[in-house]
């Protein structure tokens, strides 16, 4: 046994403890009782069971890739044991809420946490052992998956992440097919019965089936496929791309229907998030300034269109304009603010500058509730009966109309901080980002540059909160608290800084989600806190990173370079002379 | 000629005094080496020029006209361009981003112009480009453009600081240390290409370096600074034969010891 001598069984052993302490965490902090409200497959699972079924697999695994053995019977036996460690903490947990009554200190020892624990089991012993056995199975499933081909090993997960996200969507994806009801019915036999949350036990099956032998075969035509697209000529390549854009395009248009009302509120949430995202990305990702008072300019957007566009409550001052005369009012404000918050700060930089902004926009939330200001901006009643936009005769005053408002704002963000990006001002910020006195040395001025990125970031933040105002229609000071300059900080580093289409992955994760599990709200910053701190350990560049671009050998040609439109051919021109 | 002339400069940190009374003359497309131990302040004396610093006293004057009180990025613009004795690239910038950076104070497009991307700004754009490749094809990085710069060899990083610094298309160039951290043969290279700069581009040259063989070979004029006074000026030749100046380097004593060997 030369082989099992050079196994480290001690970090084994240690990968199960952390695995059994955190499964102990989640269950006595009340997330897996409250998980447990949710079928993924009716009767069958719950999200709480699977919650720790997903924590056993993780450490099976990575116990046997830890084991790191060419022998296939070691990674099983560290699958197991991992597996079985983790069982048996939990099944301790058991064991000790039976001999102490834990409750008066961890409130969610409830017995319906134990009930799901014990599987209902009368005796105690049963339970344990159903638990010591149950990790250990599903660590030798987890090391039995680790010794197959990565080909056959992604695929069924695929396969099960599928399942458990149709499962936890699925009143979300009923509601969808509502308008559809011949499609409704026909998949209808996929979902348990209809006073049944989650998944029927074939539907279950179905949907693994379908996506493990689709992902299985993907994987193997994958290859061509890329090897066909990469061979066709560049225009054909071009044709390609601009239909699969044309197609998106189309998704995104007709989006509202498919999602319906309540979806599409959550769209509209999101779209206003990426719009905040766009901007802040542009002051922190680009510039590198860290702005943690960025929800003070939504305000001020949303002040703005408040106070210019409202015609009832008690402000002395209304000027009841309409949304799009307000409008672009409420961006420049925005701007100016930025603007002037930015002139204090130019010369601090870093974690000073980050705790200045945040007092900023502490101070503009105080200021919204203050007694001084409340006869113009209504005080803590807030402004009501904000102006809704209007496009003719049509009144955007819900969510499916607004999505589009929203979408069309999010497009022309994007377009802006993707041209921004590759041009003269983009490439000061980043200079800046990456060494302030050397930017300065290149002849950048850092005044203009700084107080520019403060500028355009606010103009995006006023512009979504404009919108949110309208959307709304009642601005209320708690509305624009800390915590949302915190979440768009968030979605920025999930993304990846700097990343445009990072900004909308960052926001589909961490504002998108949420809104979806809204029954699992109070775990929400602590979901939150233990994403980032993974987000930092494994993927610090975030889910999208910015890619860079080609551009010394893959330039655009299309401009024909004419002499002298720039005198770019001062003293260096001697250069090309001189080879 | 003079090109850049400083006169009477005094720098102090607090008690310290890092440059005092100095006077430094560099005459038009010379190479003029500034050497002295390390503490000389050399590199407080760049700081000054390119108005990271401001002097206490004295002047700096760039073709007759002052350059005090002026911030760093108008420097620049006035026609100064540096390099850092430990490099400091845009590190995660590809390579021709980092000259683009440098073509800044040239290039005119404004915030509109960048998002409406007009014709101008387009043939502006396409000339920089041009541009950056040329500077990286002529310090011999042509092909590691869009590398970041962090992943460039240290020899590399070197050249792309000075196609960063050329890109600005300075009259006074300031090198600390080009060569500093090289082999002999990357040496004598850089040394070639410093002489080269000047032959060719017709740049004004302001050196630090350690490296004696560097120094006396491409300098016309070598100024010696100890403690922020300038102890030797004149050609190589003078200098390296200059008592004050091999003190300074080897400790008192050790003159006397050499004559008594000799």
């Amino acid at each position: 046994m030369t082989e099992k001598s050079q196994v480290n069984w001690t970090k084994i052993i240690q990968i199960g403890l952390i695995g059994g302490a955190v499964a102990v965490l989640l269950c006595l902090v009340g997330m897996v009782e409250a998980f447990s409200k949710r079928d993924i497959i009716a009767g069958v699972i719950s999200l709480g069971q699977i919650l720790l079924v997903i924590i056993v697999f993780t450490i099976g695994y990575t116990g046997a890739k830890r084991a790191s053995s060419r022998d296939w019977r070691i990674s099983l036996v560290s699958g197991i044991i991992a597996g079985l460690l983790v069982g048996s903490l939990i099944a301790g947990l058991v064991l000790l809420s039976k001999g102490i009554n834990l409750r008066p200190v961890l409130v969610n020892a409830s017995p319906a946490l134990f009930k799901i624990l014990t599987f209902d089991q009368k005796t105690t012993a049963m339970a344990v052992f159903y638990l010591v056995a149950g990790g250990a199975g599903v660590g030798l499933i987890a090391g039995l998956l680790y010794i197959l081909p990565a080909r056959i090993r992604s695929a069924i997960i695929a396969g099960l992440i599928w399942v458990i996200l149709v499962g936890l969507l699925q009143d979300l994806i009923r509601l969808t097919l509502t308008p559809w009801p011949q499609v409704a019915n026909a998949v209808s036999w996929i979902f348990g019965a209809r006073n049944q949350k989650g998944l029927s036990v074939i539907g279950a099956v179905a949907i693994f089936i379908v996506v493990t032998g689709g992902n299985f075969l993907w994987a193997g035509w994958k290859p061509t496929v890329q090897a066909s697209y990469q061979g066709l000529p560049a225009p054909r390549q071009n044709m390609v791309r601009y239909g699969s854009l044309f197609l998106i395009a189309l998704v995104l248009l007709y989006m509202p229907n498919l999602l319906g009302p309540f979806l599409s509120e959550v769209a509209t949430t999101v779209g206003l998030y990426i719009l905040m995202g766009l901007g802040l990305n542009i002051v922190v990702g680009f510039a590198g300034l860290l702005d943690l008072g960025y929800v003070a300019f939504f305000a001020i957007g949303a002040y703005v269109m408040g106070v210019l566009t409202t015609t009832g409550g008690e402000l002395t001052t209304s000027a009841q304009w309409t949304f799009w005369e307000a409008l672009p009012v409420a961006v420049l404000a925005s701007v100016i603010a930025g603007v002037i918050l930015g002139v204090p700060v130019l010369h601090i930089r870093g974690d000073y500058l980050a705790i200045v902004t945040l007092g900023f926009g502490e101070i503009i939330r105080i200021l919204a509730l203050s007694d001084m200001l409340k006869p113009h901006i209504g005080g803590s009643q807030g402004i009501v009966q904000v102006a809704r936009a209007s496009i003719g005769e049509i009144v955007i005053d819900d969510a499916q109309k607004l999505y589009y408002l929203i979408l069309i704002a999010c497009l022309i963000g994007a377009f802006i901080a993707l041209r921004l990006k590759d041009s003269r001002p983009g490439r000061a910020w980043m200079a800046m980002r990456e060494d302030e006195d050397v930017a300065q040395a290149m002849g950048i001025d850092l005044v203009v540059t700084k107080l520019m990125a403060f500028g355009v970031g606010a103009a995006f933040s006023g512009l979504s909160g404009a919108i949110f105002a309208s959307k709304l229609a009642t601005i209320y000071p708690h509305s624009f608290n800390l915590l949302i300059s915190v979440n768009v900080l968030a979605l920025i580093i999930v993304g990846g800084m700097g990343s445009i289409p990072g900004v909308v992955v960052g926001a589909l994760a961490l504002v998108g989600l949420p809104e979806l599990l809204r029954e699992f709200d109070e775990f929400r910053l602590m979901v939150y806190g233990a994403v980032l701190v993974a987000m930092m350990l494994y993927r610090p560049e975030g889910l999208w990173p910015e890619k860079t671009r080609q551009r010394e050998l893959h330039a655009e040609e299309d401009v024909p370079v004419t002499e002298n439109v720039v005198d770019l051919t001062g003293a260096t021109s001697a250069v090309t002379g001189g080879q | 000629m003079s090109m850049l002339k400083v006169q009477k400069l005094v720098k102090r940190f607090g008690g310290l005094v890092a440059i005092g009374d100095l006077d430094l003359d560099v005459k038009e497309q010379a190479i003029h080496s500034v050497i002295g131990p390390n503490g000389a302040g050399k590199t407080t004396l760049f700081n000054c020029i390119t108005g990271f610093y401001k002097p206490e006293e004295g002047d700096i004057l760039l073709n007759g006209e002052s350059l005090l009180n002026k911030s760093p990025d108008v420097i620049t613009h006035k026609g100064i361009a540096r390099t850092y004795q430990n490099i400091r690239l845009f590190a995660n910038m590809p390579a021709i981003e980092n000259v683009l950076v440098g073509l800044h104070s040239h290039l005119k497009t404004n915030l509109l112009g960048a998002i409406f991307r007009f014709p101008s700004v387009r043939q502006e754009e396409k000339q920089a480009l041009e541009e950056a490749r040329r500077l990286l094809r002529f310090v011999g990085l042509a092909g590691k453009g869009d590398l970041l710069a962090k992943n460039l060899p240290y020899g590399d990083q070197r050249r792309l600081e000075i196609a960063r610094a050329l890109a600005s298309k300075p009259k006074v160039l300031l090198l600390d240390e080009p060569t500093a951290g090289m082999n002999p043969q990357e040496t004598a290279e850089m040394t070639h290409f410093i002489q080269h700069l000047r032959d060719e581009l017709g740049i004004t040259i302001l050196l630090i370096e350690h490296d004696m063989k560097v120094v006396m070979g491409i300098s016309e004029t070598v100024t010696v600074l100890d403690y922020g006074v300038k102890i030797a000026e004149g050609v190589p030749a003078e200098i390296q034969r200059n008592t004050r100046v091999i003190e300074a380097y080897l400790g008192r004593g050790v003159v006397a010891n050499l004559e008594q060997a000799a």
